[in-house]
């Protein structure tokens, strides 16, 4: 039997005072993604019909460089973001929650990780 | 995991058909669920089929003709039989809404009347409120001062302060905002859901309370508030033509403002 009241449950272990910056921040990154994204398309299209040493160049470019990395920094803490709150959403087991949501944002983070080194590798060594 | 299909013991059964009475030229078919926690049995869809012209028009006068006149074991809440206490709230063909204020001739064919969704049935249309009362009663729905009342004279307000609580104030916490939304099905031991959370704003947007920073705190949490993913089917069933969503986006935006300034 549960003898908690009524009222006991629904404050439970009353609030996180959190919440509002991953709210603010999955739409700080959104908005940042759109002119970001349109640049990557443009920038992926030029990609596909140059030669690589072309593509490099371009990448080493300054502006450049700080789009590309601007993007694989709010792609990936986008998906992060969002990812959590889907597991938070749909994943009961208090348990599984927190160890899916330790695996998220660290397999994020490790991608993020992974391709800014790629790209400074291609840019430094060709 | 949420769980997407339904227990063995709630599996629907096939129940009774009361036809209707014989000469009946106008019938209507209603589809209602019954449940009886004392039977043991499954729940089952009873099929009543009532002659419209012996029938007031709302949904209401269908479910009260069936409790007078075809079979008094039906169990359902009713009072105020005029869209201003919320107590029939149901589930009618998919859709939440008062049964009260809503009139048999906006559906064609069939009429399936369920309990509110996702609740815990105490018997056939009957939902248990308990905990959504509680997590009313959370968010302090009254107004919190630091300033003693005024010896003689109301706390004013003026007429614009007035007007922002039109939208607000007519909410009769029938729940059928909150039980249709995904959300609270998956998540309403700590989310608040729609109904509690356009509550919880009403009084952030009083401009008599003096407790908005407090009301704040105990709404920045990711599950108390943050659940609300603006899937709209709160402002879509309101029977009282309410916008939750929109006093949640508000509420949203405040604590953005007092955190950037």
């Amino acid at each position: 039997m549960d003898f908690r009241t009524p009222i006991a449950k629904a404050r439970g272990l009353g609030s996180a005072k959190a919440g509002t910056s991953h709210w603010w921040m999955q739409r700080v990154s959104a908005v940042a993604l759109v002119p970001l994204s349109f640049w990557l398309i443009v920038f992926l299209d030029l990609c596909l019909t140059s030669p690589y040493q072309q593509t490099v160049g371009w990448l080493a470019v300054p502006l450049n460089s700080v789009c590309i990395v601007a993007w694989i920094v709010a792609a990936f803490y986008h998906a992060a973001l969002g990812l959590q709150v889907v597991i938070e959403d749909y994943v009961a087991a208090e348990g599984v929650k927190i160890v899916s949501v330790w695996a998220v944002n660290l397999v994020f983070g490790f991608l993020a990780l992974a391709a800014l080194l790629a790209l400074f590798r291609i840019i430094l060594i060709g | 995991m949420a769980e997407f299909t339904l227990p063995k013991n709630s599996v629907l059964t096939e129940g009774k058909t009361f036809k209707a009475p014989q000469g009946a030229s106008n019938i209507r078919r209603f589809e209602v669920y019954r449940w009886n926690p004392e039977s043991g049995e499954n729940p089952r869809v009873d099929a009543y089929e009532l002659d419209m012209d012996d029938c007031g028009p709302m949904v209401l006068d269908a479910i009260l003709k069936i409790k007078n006149d075809v079979d008094s074991t039906l169990t359902f809440r009713r009072s105020c039989r005029e869209g201003v206490c919320g107590s029939c709230a149901m589930n009618v063909n998919g859709k939440n809404t008062l049964a009260c204020t809503k009139a048999i001739d906006s559906y064609s064919g069939t009429v399936k009347i369920f309990p509110l969704p996702h609740m815990q049935v105490v018997k056939d249309l009957v939902p248990d409120m308990t905990h959504f009362y509680a997590q009313y009663a959370s968010i302090k729905p009254w107004i919190e001062t630091q300033t003693p009342a005024p010896a003689d004279t109301e706390r004013l307000q003026s007429r614009e302060d007035r007007a922002k609580l039109d939208g607000l104030y007519e909410c009769v916490l029938c729940a059928c905002c909150s039980t249709s939304c995904p959300s609270y099905w998956w998540n309403s031991e700590r989310y608040l859901g729609p109904a509690v959370l356009l509550q919880a704003y009403r009084w952030l947007a009083d401009s008599r309370d003096e407790n908005a920073g407090e009301r704040l705190d105990g709404l920045d949490d990711p599950f108390k508030l943050y659940r609300c993913h603006t899937i709209m089917n709160c402002t879509d069933t309101c029977p009282k033509g309410l916008n939750p969503a929109k006093a949640i986006a508000e509420t949203k935006k405040l604590l953005v403002k007092r955190q950037l300034g």
